[in-house]
């Protein structure tokens, strides 16, 4: 790697549906891992799914199997950490598949480096967000906005990672306990700003954000799908 | 365990993706670890045969505890790039499963002891010639294995080790413990010398577990704090009754905000018809305590009480379909609850019956497994030993417990009935205290329930 910094690929991919982005992940982990590509940075969004983290409570799942599949929601399992969340139309998800070795071997400084990020992008909409000490995540005074969630795979290559609501129909999120914290609420950007809000704004800002953070000093975005 | 962070602590063994005998390549993937919200894969640190597993999935782990153990073929010295990458760590990077590039952090948080350990299995098994019994013991088992053992309160050197070089496995002392609970009764003598522990050093304080995993470890795990012994001092390790009763109490008491109603029941009545039918029942071979009487009355208004005779779930109220009663019997010393099955269903006679044999074969060390479990709901009763009336624990996974008091002669305050007018009149009445979990049970319940109590045992059936 280039002393002087990260090389980062973002892709915007648009609607994948929750398995084929696994997928996408798991090649990308191991070309990566073979050095073939540079550190990615997939930004999409989700249809309605509901994942299950290696460390999920079923009890989390409040909806019942029948409601579940009337609203036309998936069920995934998924392998990153973390407990229960859901996805869906109006969420940014973003999946950064970076090489942690050069310059930031620690688990928690990666997390917090990724609350940076959404924190940092919710401040261009001027939304005042901050981490919730004990608790992984992005909140704002009117609940959760962010949900962050990673895998790291042999060779410290970071795979699944965050969604940010933007204009996410919240009221899916009645059918979790989102990540276990019972009662808490959530929030999305339009919910705060009280105005329709582009994913693509969204997008824009996270991108550059994650530049900023993790010191990327070149590589081109790639538009897919 | 290898160090993910500055401030990770400790990681929870999720996933093993090998098996013990199966070989692995270096850098392969062999056990996923999970840690806040992040699951990592933990590549084999050397290419060889996984000979032992030291850490089951779902046990955390503080960071620098051996998770497995791989022989190199031949006790392979760590590869020359590891070794000067970092002189001071290689031999502890050796044999700790780390994601190949770990080593140039600065980690040197594995202990002594754990490097001891190490050269141990990895170098030089058999020649050895360790220092002390103790460094012998520790070699001869995996840290795991030894804080199981200090908790267990067994002395490791008195378990054949079938693993590796020798080493008491996890499954060697749990094939130990087993024998030793068939065993008819431990050796007090054996366990009085056993020296108290010294306060151990702290462990690294959990910061940053995933709040499921803290919860997980608040409702799960108990750990008693240690306390300096002074010179006049005795110390014995718990047997096992009392070390599962101390877990349990902790445990129950974390989780179940406690209420307690008391009320104050005349038992005039019962012990008149105790008194007469004394004979007959003792012609049928039964005896019929005032906890029988008790017993049966409770377990009938149990019935018309489903949140009494339930438990909180989750974010769910299983109401119980049995009215199974728990009868705590003093063991002196020691505690057990014997289960009293569908005693809704049973008769007085039949419930006395069930008392005194249950009271009985608690006292020899005779119930089966399955009679001291499946409570929905108990009794305890302080009373028999003069007690006016206590305030107990409710077991773990019921909601409620009664705690019944001394049954005492009392002066008390009568009005007659037709003419209202009072007097005063010596009767045997007790005080009953019930604790309850406020979760399910709300305070006017418990009133209730408690008043429907009080009306069956003082108008207490002929017939039952």
């Amino acid at each position: 790697m280039d002393p002087a910094g990260r090389r980062l690929q973002t892709r915007r991919l648009g609607r994948v549906p929750y398995a084929d982005a696994q997928r996408l992940q798991e090649d990308l982990v191991r070309r990566r891992r073979a050095g073939e590509v540079d550190d990615q940075l997939l930004l999409l969004e989700h249809p309605h799914v509901i994942t299950l983290g290696t460390g999920a409570d079923r009890t989390h799942l409040l909806a019942a199997e029948e409601e579940r599949r009337v609203r036309g929601v998936e069920l995934h399992e998924s392998g990153r950490g973390g407990d229960i969340t859901y996805h869906g139309p109006g969420q940014l998800v973003g999946y950064p598949i970076l090489d942690l070795k050069p310059d930031r071997k620690d688990l928690h400084r990666y997390l917090r480096d990724l609350e940076e990020v959404l924190i940092l992008t919710l401040e261009e909409f001027g939304i005042v967000a901050r981490r919730s000490s004990g608790f992984t995540g992005v909140w704002t005074d009117e609940g959760k906005i962010a949900a962050i969630g990673v895998r790291v795979s042999s060779g410290w290559i970071t795979s699944h990672g965050f969604a940010l609501n933007v204009s996410t129909d919240l009221d899916y999120f009645g059918m979790i306990v989102p990540c276990g914290l019972d009662n808490r609420a959530v929030a999305s950007i339009e919910s705060v700003l009280g105005r329709p809000v582009e994913l693509a704004e969204a997008m824009a800002g996270v991108e550059r954000q994650m530049r900023a953070v993790f010191g990327v000093v070149e590589g081109a975005p790639v538009r897919e799908g | 365990m290898p160090q993910m962070g500055e401030s990770i602590a400790e990681g929870t063994v999720s996933r093993w993706l090998k098996e013990v005998g199966d070989t692995v390549e270096r850098d392969e993937p062999i056990l996923e670890i999970s840690t806040d919200k992040v699951d990592a894969e933990i590549p084999a640190p050397q290419s060889g045969t996984l000979v032992e597993v030291a850490v089951e999935e779902g046990e955390t782990v503080e960071v620098g505890t051996i998770v497995a153990y791989i022989d190199t073929e031949g006790g392979a010295a760590p590869s020359a790039d590891e070794a000067d990458e970092d002189q001071e760590d290689a031999r502890e990077a050796s044999a700790e499963p780390e994601p190949e590039t770990v080593e140039d952090d600065d980690e040197g948080e594995g202990d002594d002891e754990e490097t001891t350990e190490v050269e141990a299995s990895e170098e030089a098994p058999e020649s050895a010639e360790p220092d002390s019994a103790e460094e012998r013991l520790k070699q001869r088992s995996t840290p795991v294995v030894r804080r199981m053992a200090e908790e267990k309160g067994v002395d490791l050197s008195e378990v054949k080790g079938t693993g590796h070089a020798g080493r008491v496995t996890k499954q060697d002392l749990l094939d130990h413990l087993e024998k030793e609970e068939d065993a008819p009764a431990p050796e007090p003598a054996k366990e009085e010398r056993k020296p108290a522990r010294p306060a151990k050093v702290e462990r690294p304080a959990a910061a940053a577990q995933a709040p499921s995993d803290l919860w997980k470890t608040f409702y799960g795990q108990v750990q008693h704090p240690e306390f300096p012994v002074r010179d006049a001092d005795r110390v014995e390790t718990m047997d096992k009754i009392r070390r599962l009763t101390a877990e349990h109490m902790v445990v129950a008491k974390r989780i179940a905000p406690h209420v307690h109603s008391f009320i104050e029941i005349d038992f005039t009545r019962v012990d008149r018809i105790r008194r007469q039918n004394k004979k007959k029942w003792a012609d049928q071979g039964a005896r019929v305590s005032f906890t029988a009487f008790v017993t049966w009355a409770i377990s009938r208004v149990l019935r018309d009480y489903p949140m009494v005779n339930a438990t909180a779930s989750g974010n769910n109220i299983i109401y119980r379909g049995n009215v199974n009663v728990g009868i705590a019997v003093d063991l002196d010393p020691g505690l057990i609850v014997p289960v009293i099955r569908d005693a809704d269903h049973l008769s007085l006679v039949g419930i006395g019956k069930k008392v005194i044999d249950l009271a009985e074969r608690a006292r020899s060390r005779k119930l089966s497994p399955d009679e001291i479990q499946g409570a929905t709901f108990s009794i305890t009763n302080p009373g028999v030993l003069g007690t006016m009336v206590g305030l107990p624990v409710i077991p773990k996974g019921t909601a409620g417990i009664l705690g019944t008091g001394a049954i005492e002669k009392r002066v008390v305050v009568i009005e007659d009935p037709e003419t209202g007018e009072d007097s005063m009149a010596i009767r045997k009445r007790s005080i009953f205290s019930l604790g309850y979990d406020h979760r399910i049970v709300d305070g006017a319940d418990a009133a209730r329930f408690l008043a429907s109590l009080k009306e069956l045992i003082e108008d207490f059936p002929e017939d039952a």
